[in-house]
């Protein structure tokens, strides 16, 4: 049964970026599974993939009925195209070591934080309902990172070199976060989420004192752009999909 | 926390009083006659503590490796459900891990220690991990058969004598039973799927069930436990627990569509009781003594991670001792 399709414009499109973020992180995230320095920290990034998983079934079921094609969470999940995935690019990035990959947690859930805390007065109910739920989770993932990028900046001379490596690395993919565009424009003047580039003060004002507490240098903003929210994605992404999307593609129409 | 972990061990400060006594001898065997529980600052043999050691550990061990098989699908699961699921698991046994490592440091050693005579290859942990995971299936016969065989062997210790242990017991097998029913529950939906999908499970099953079955050790006749049975470890003979699991596992096999592969196994009105063939002890040998497909990898898993976060593990320590330097230099 098919509902039809009342969305305002960008909505969905706008639905299928929170929930790509979260999809495309959590399938990183779960890659560490039992390869962690500490136990407790094998736990902690498979929670944290956990509430991402968990974010992206109720983002992109929402996703699915906006768009009224009977699409669910699985079909969305695992069977399109890679160009129409709308998350950001940082999100997809290797974990390269466990530097990268707490840097990437902390600059992404910075992110998420004040862009939930917004949604949760969404005119899209179903979407405010689910920030609020996701808020908690990303505010407990901005803390525990934000630990350790401390830990990692303030640490020994190796590990301070290796987290300002991986913020080197991250940091121009941040500019994605805030490239401005007509779905956000659309979405915001509708009331169902903020621009992303209106939260650019917000994040800053999140990271920065972490990043100074670490002794790590902000770096500077280059002319390097990246463009996965808009499809474009880096090389990276056709092999993330590639192993995530494997049972569906090989054994088509299967329920599990 | 993760500081736990990184603390130094300290050997002779910690843990129960190690001379030997006879009236503390009286005391605890006293104590075990009566059903109670020792508790970590009671006086204890030296045997006693030495093997709740060296079986804590190995329990705890096992936990952690077994996070290794299952993590090898997390990425491939086939549904954002099944994921999430998996993902919860293995999480749980991480915590399994936790609690009975820190139940281990009640005796007086190190999570530290005991984690460095698992990378070493000295420790022991269950052999059912060196088996490989080769289709998705498979993750939902581990609930199924090894959760299943992890909760027989395991709720007997609810009831063992020493305290810490016995607590950490009964946390890990609620959880224990829950990971069982998902996997059943997994394999329950792929069975009504698709032909491809019920070969899938027919063969998993056909890999794991021996393996399973010989979770419970060597036979009776072949194994001493007369110590752990009598300090109130070991309550149920290995034999007895093996012949509990076949029981159970049949009807539910029967119930699921698939075979044990196993011709011999067959109804024994007599005994009231599945009879079921001779188990491969070489096999079982084999690879209790590293010879099975997966020792080498998983535990070259272990000492990567183990190796690979050193620096990580350091600059905590190093961060925690600037911050005690500077708050000292503040008041
Ligand atoms: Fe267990
Ligand atoms: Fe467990
Ligand atoms: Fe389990």
């Amino acid at each position: 049964m098919t509902q039809r399709n009342t969305a305002a414009p960008g909505h969905i499109e706008y639905v299928l970026r929170l929930g790509d973020n979260a999809l495309i992180l959590g399938q990183r995230l779960s890659e560490w599974c039992g390869h962690a320095p500490v136990l407790e920290e094998d736990m902690a990034l498979a929670n944290t993939a956990l509430d991402l998983i968990g974010q992206a079934r109720l983002l992109l079921t929402h996703a699915g009925r906006l768009e009224g094609r009977g699409r669910d969470e699985d079909q969305l999940a695992f069977l399109r195209g890679e160009r129409d995935y709308r998350n950001l690019t940082l999100a997809e990035l290797p974990n390269e070591d466990f530097g990268r990959t707490v840097v990437r947690n902390f600059l992404f859930a910075a992110f998420q934080v004040p862009l939930y805390q917004r949604l949760t007065a969404s005119s899209d109910a179903e979407l405010a309902a689910v920030a609020a739920k996701s808020l908690k989770e990303a505010r407990y993932h901005l803390s525990h990172a934000g630990e350790w990028v401390i830990r990692l900046g303030d640490g020994t001379d190796v590990s301070h070199d290796k987290a300002q490596a991986a913020l080197d690395y991250l940091w121009p993919y941040t500019a994605e976060f805030f490239a401005a565009n007509p779905i956000d424009d659309a979405v915001s003047a509708a009331g169902i989420g903020p621009a992303w580039h209106n939260l650019e003060a917000d994040w800053e004002a999140a990271v920065v004192p972490v990043l100074v507490e670490a002794t790590l240098t902000v770096p500077a903003r280059t002319p390097f752009a990246s463009y996965g929210k808009f499809g474009r994605h880096s090389e990276h992404m056709g092999h993330l999909l590639a192993t995530m999307q494997t049972m569906q593609r090989t054994y088509p129409g299967a329920q599990w | 926390m993760y500081t736990q972990s990184l603390s130094i061990p300290d050997g002779e400060a910690r843990g129960p009083k190690k001379v030997e006594n006879p009236a503390y001898q009286a005391e605890f065997d006293a104590k075990i006659a009566a059903g109670g529980f020792i508790e970590a600052k009671d006086w204890m043999p030296e045997a006693y503590r030495k093997t709740l050691i060296r079986q804590i550990s190995q329990h705890a061990h096992s936990e952690i490796v077994g996070m290794l098989p299952e993590g090898n699908w997390i990425t491939r699961a086939p549904s954002l459900k099944r994921k999430a699921i998996l993902l919860a698991k293995v999480q749980d046994e991480g915590g399994h891990g936790l609690y009975l490592y820190a139940a281990a440091e009640t005796l007086g050693v190190s999570r530290d220690e005991l984690y460095e005579a698992l990378l070493s290859g000295k420790a022991k942990y269950s052999s059912i991990f060196n088996y490989p995971t080769l289709n998705w299936a498979d993750i939902g016969v581990i609930g199924w058969l090894v959760d299943g065989a992890a909760i027989m062997n395991q709720i007997p210790l609810c009831k063992c004598s020493y305290g810490p242990y016995s607590r950490a017991m009964v946390r890990i097998c609620k959880e224990e039973s829950f990971h069982q029913r998902q996997g059943y529950d997994l394999l329950l939906a792929m069975m009504r799927g698709t032909p491809e999908q019920r070969d899938m499970v027919q063969d998993a099953v056909n890999r794991w069930w021996w393996p399973s079955i010989m979770m419970f050790g060597p036979h009776d006749k072949d194994s001493v436990h007369t110590e752990t049975t009598r300090w109130g470890i070991k309550r149920i003979s290995n034999d007895d627990l093996r012949q509990k699991f076949v029981d159970a596992t049949v009807k539910q096999a029967e119930v699921l569509g698939v075979s044990l592969p196993d011709p011999d196994l067959k109804w024994n009105a007599e005994r009231g009781h599945y009879d079921f063939g001779a188990i491969d002890w070489d096999e079982f040998w084999n690879v209790v003594q590293g010879h099975g497909q997966c020792n080498v990898d998983r535990l070259a898993a272990r000492v990567k991670a183990w190796e690979d976060g050193a620096w990580v593990r350091e600059a905590a320590l190093e961060h925690a001792r600037k911050r005690a330097v500077r708050e000292k230099d503040a008041a």
